[in-house]
């Protein structure tokens, strides 16, 4: 297929699309809130103000304001530059939406403000479309590009070229680690010529994190392409992505948009005509936290339990099925994209000296405006919680701000002017880990927080190695010993010696990880373990004696 | 009973140290005050045990947790897998009991059963672990013996620290 | 076949490539302690006991699966990975219900051979007690999972040299436990050939054999009585 033709069938979908166009949002979350209702209303609004032949109502992803939503925004070709959108919309207020188009009438609903900080202060590259486009119809990625960069890649550059333009690109991983993508991607390219696969690790499983479902329910042919991309540049013809059960929605629309993108050629044998062969395929995994790890992850994708395995080797060298295997996270594979499109330069231009481009936040916790935030790297940590989230709700000010999950810390407030990258925040000793990020006020125990990380681990643990299994559960059993006020000062030497332990001897990332969020309590919040110790009963006895 | 294995080097020790408290060994009710060496065996598996573990370790310069029962609470601590100590009485005492089946209960007078049997090193400060069941008494004379001159005893290897 | 030369604990050792450093220690005369792993079947590095250090190599690495290298410089023994080792072993004391003094497999056991070679007198963890249950519906041998520290070299020689892959590991965390069949009781799993391979690889006294305690020996006083009965009053049905 020649380019010119692809960029005419962007045209024909673009020119398809009415000049008023309502996004209304349908993913999980909002879904909760009926918004499907809404978009039926709105549907049901339009046809009776008779309105079909320049408004329509559109099904979106994700907007990011998910503490408002349901979200319904409205978009004029004539005049794009003026954004207007309404909170928290209820089926009965659809009519009014419409009717205000007209003039027939004012809109009855909450008007948001397009200007606020939540929306300004973001960066959206990954989540360009989300929130704009029908994740479940090809021609809407079309209409906005799409597929144009993968077919640069396979007709304009060679496989070298394009893992080139990632390195430079100075992407790193988004599923926490933060290794450099281009690096990853050399490895595989190196391989000798054989059986390669690509996978695509979308098994969220962070308390507190959906940053990857949002992706994936807003704009999943954005993943295929990057996907697609990185199976040309090193050589891999199938492609996997491993999509945790617990995301129906997300599952679904993939597979729409994998048949989808195979009937327009864009996927599957012979992608625009070229020798190319890409084939992505789901699989689903039943709900695990230890298969976010990527060698638990290649075993479950195999069809074996997710248990993790030694590394060395890693799998980019000896992976799925013993092939050289490029493990990407949904995030990352959302970068790869605009990078081909736009080119490494402007992509090294985000962001810091060693974080470049943007990140995706979950944010939540006790904070007035939670969700999807995409923010450029280096960006405050102050500026994310103050300006953006507004704060914390009822007067409380913010202790300590949660990064990176069960893997990650807790940051306290005198750090908040930290601007976020990997390498700040692993100093903090936390992570970037996923993206999660929950603020916690003055009410919170930090104790109680790390008890919650712990038993998340503990019931985590795939229990392969003992450091692990019965590290957590003992570190677990401590920390409710300190809560309940039974612990003495040996308790909380025992439990600081245990971290140790547990972090250096675990076989994986989860157990190397999991005495984080005591570590860093521990490290920033001591005097409330110390406060809740007990004197040892002797000591006592002995004293009373004499 | 593994004690008096010992034999003929008891009458050595007696050289050097005056037994004050022993359940067999000794009629002393009560435990005295600034004992040198205390050989603690038995897990802690009831309120008696417990206020004496704790005297012990108060009035006791060396505590010795003294075979697994002590180390480990082994035995005793089957019971543990039950939950707590409910289903043992009721066994013992309801279901195999003759005519008068009751649970006892005299507070002051009958020790209460704790819920869980524990080793004596989860409560109290140990100082030196003789694991065995029984520690043999070569065993307890080579871990003794440092000890009367002063010395802190090598506990290593299958002679010394062997579980069972 | 090509051999590289490494260093293990400051001795010069020839190492075939493609061993690991666990090999090369043992041909050396190291000595490096191991539950999970079994002469003959695949390695794991699940037991984390075999932990060595490399110099480079921030992490602690499994020796038994990893493989020499020239010039590598290995470390098996400081006081660190003792402690490590010990506390190891405490936990895999703790985690499960380990009566030596009652076990079948005592004075015969791994674990508590490794308890004594890292030199564990007492165990610091809090002892879990867990309810774990018994299954000896097979006619010849019998699982206690009280005494399991899920090894799984049972699952490996099952798979990798019986072939019949009867034993797996079902559950996560500390509910986590070798199963047989699909978590059915062992005596129903037509699969299982009674080979008594998972017996033999067993470090512990989990998986045994059968009628070798007291308690299962089985008297036939019948027989006598009937023999008797069948000389002197030709009785010949029992």
């Amino acid at each position: 297929m020649e380019r010119a033709e692809l960029l005419e069938q962007a045209t024909v979908a673009k020119q398809a699309q009415k000049r008023i166009r309502l996004h209304c949002c349908t993913s999980t979350g909002c879904q909760a809130s009926q918004s499907l209702d809404v978009k039926k209303q709105l549907d049901a609004a339009i046809k009776t103000h008779n309105l079909g032949d320049t408004v329509e109502a559109v099904g979106v992803g994700c907007m990011g304001f998910c503490g408002q939503g349901p979200m319904v925004e409205i978009e004029d070709a004539d005049s794009p530059a003026e954004k207007k959108h309404y909170q928290k919309v209820t089926p009965e207020q659809a009519e009014s939406i419409i009717g205000s188009l007209n003039g027939s009438g004012e809109a009855e609903a909450i008007q948001g403000d397009p200007n606020h900080p939540f929306f300004s202060r973001q960066l959206l590259i990954v989540r360009e479309h989300s929130g704009r486009i029908d994740p479940e119809r090809i021609d809407e990625y079309l209409a906005v590009g799409g597929y144009q960069a993968l077919h640069h890649a396979i007709y304009e550059m060679t496989p070298a070229e394009v893992v080139q333009e990632i390195t430079q690109s100075g992407l790193r991983g988004r599923g926490g680690a933060g290794y450099p993508t281009g690096l990853k991607w050399a490895t595989v390219a190196k391989m000798p010529p054989g059986q390669k696969y690509i996978i695509c690790n979308a098994d969220e499983g962070d308390p507190g994190a959906f940053m990857d479902r949002s992706v994936l329910e807003s704009d999943p042919h954005r993943i295929l392409e990057g996907m697609a991309i990185a199976g040309y540049a090193v050589g891999a013809t199938q492609g996997y992505i491993y999509v945790r059960a617990e995301y129906p929605l997300a599952i679904t629309r993939l597979q729409k948009a994998i048949q989808q993108a195979k009937r327009k050629h864009c996927l599957g044998a012979q992608i625009f005509d070229s020798p190319v062969d890409f084939t992505i395929e789901i699989r689903v995994g039943a709900g695990a936290f230890v298969c976010g790890e990527e060698t638990a992850l290649i075993s479950s994708v195999e069809g074996g339990r997710g248990n993790p395995r030694p590394r060395p080797p890693y799998p980019a060298v000896s992976g799925l099925h013993g092939c050289p295997t490029l493990i990407n996270n949904v995030e990352t594979l959302g970068n790869i994209s605009p990078i081909i499109r736009n080119g490494a330069e402007w992509f090294a231009g985000i962001g810091t000296e060693r974080s470049k481009g943007t990140k995706i936040f979950s944010l939540t916790g006790k904070i007035r405006n939670n969700g999807l935030i995409e923010v450029p790297m280096g960006i405050t940590l102050r500026q994310i919680v103050e300006e953006m989230g507004g704060g914390v709700p009822g007067g409380n000010s913010v202790k300590a701000i949660q990064t990176g999950g069960p893997s990650g810390g807790c940051i306290p407030d005198r750090e908040l002017d930290t601007p976020v990258d990997y390498d700040s925040l692993r100093e903090l000793g936390s992570m970037m880990g996923s993206g999660g990020m929950v603020v916690m006020d003055d009410d919170t125990s930090m104790v109680q927080v790390a008890q919650f990380y712990m038993e998340f681990c503990r019931g985590e643990t795939c229990g392969k190695c003992i450091p692990c299994r019965a590290g957590t559960v003992q570190m677990y059993q401590l920390l409710t010993k300190l809560l309940d006020e039974k612990a003495t000062k040996r308790d909380l030497d025992k439990l600081k010696e245990l971290c140790g332990m547990v972090q250096a001897t675990s076989l994986c990332g989860l157990g190397q990880t999991a005495p984080n969020p005591v570590l860093s309590t521990l490290h920033y919040f001591e005097q409330e373990y110390l406060e809740l110790l007990q004197p040892d009963p002797i000591t006592l006895a002995a004293n009373s004696r004499g | 009973m593994s004690f008096l294995d010992l034999d003929e080097w008891l009458f050595e020790v007696a050289k050097f140290a005056d037994i004050v408290y022993s359940p067999v060994a000794s009629d002393i009710k009560d435990y005295p005050e600034d004992v040198d060496v205390c050989l603690v065996e038995g897990a802690v598996a009831n309120e008696e045990n417990l206020e004496l573990l704790y005297k012990v370790r108060q009035r006791t310069k060396f505590v010795i947790s003294f075979g697994d029962c002590a180390v480990t609470a082994n035995v005793p601590a089957m019971r543990n897998m039950l939950g707590s100590s409910e289903p043992v009485l009721k066994r013992c005492y309801l279901e195999l009991g003759d005519k008068t089946a009751q649970l006892p209960h005299e507070p002051g007078i009958v020790p209460e059963l704790l819920d869980r049997v524990r080793p004596i090193h989860e409560l109290v400060e140990i100082d030196l672990f003789i694991p065995g069941c029984p520690p043999s008494a070569p065993r307890i004379q080579a871990a003794i013996e440092p000890l009367l001159k002063g010395e802190q005893p090598v506990m290593e290897g299958r002679s010394m620290i062997k579980f069972g | 076949m090509s051999v590289v030369t490494l260093k293990i604990n400051d001795i010069d050792v020839a190492a075939e490539a493609g061993k690991t450093v666990l090999d090369a220690a043992r041909e050396a005369g190291i000595r490096i302690p191991t539950l999970c792993h079994l002469d003959g079947v695949s390695d794991v590095g699940a037991c984390r006991l075999c932990l060595i250090e490399i110099k480079g190599i921030p992490k602690l690495l499994p020796a038994c699966v990893t493989e020499v290298a020239e010039g590598m410089d290995v470390t098996t023994h400081t006081p660190q990975l003792d402690e490590y080792r010990r506390m190891t072993v405490e936990m895999l004391f703790s985690e499960g219900n380990h009566v030596c003094a009652v076990c079948v497999a005592n004075e015969n056991c791994e674990l508590q051979d490794v308890a004594i070679e890292v030199g564990m007198d007492h165990s610091r963890f809090t002892y879990r007690f867990p309810e774990r249950g018994v299954d000896i519906s097979h006619p010849q041998f019998g699982i206690d999972h009280n005494r399991c520290i899920l090894c799984t070299r049972c699952v490996r020689v099952c798979d990798e040299i019986e072939g019949a892959h009867v034993w797996d590991v079902a559950g996560r965390g500390a509910a986590a436990k070798v199963i047989t069949g699909l978590n059915q009781p062992w005596g129903d799993v037509d699969a299982c050939t009674a080979c008594g391979k998972c017996v033999d690889a067993c470090p512990t006294g989990s998986i045994f054999r059968k009628g070798s305690t007291a308690s299962e020996l089985d008297r036939d006083r019948g027989k006598l009585e009937f023999l008797v009965k069948a000389r002197e009053e030709n009785q010949w049905t029992r």
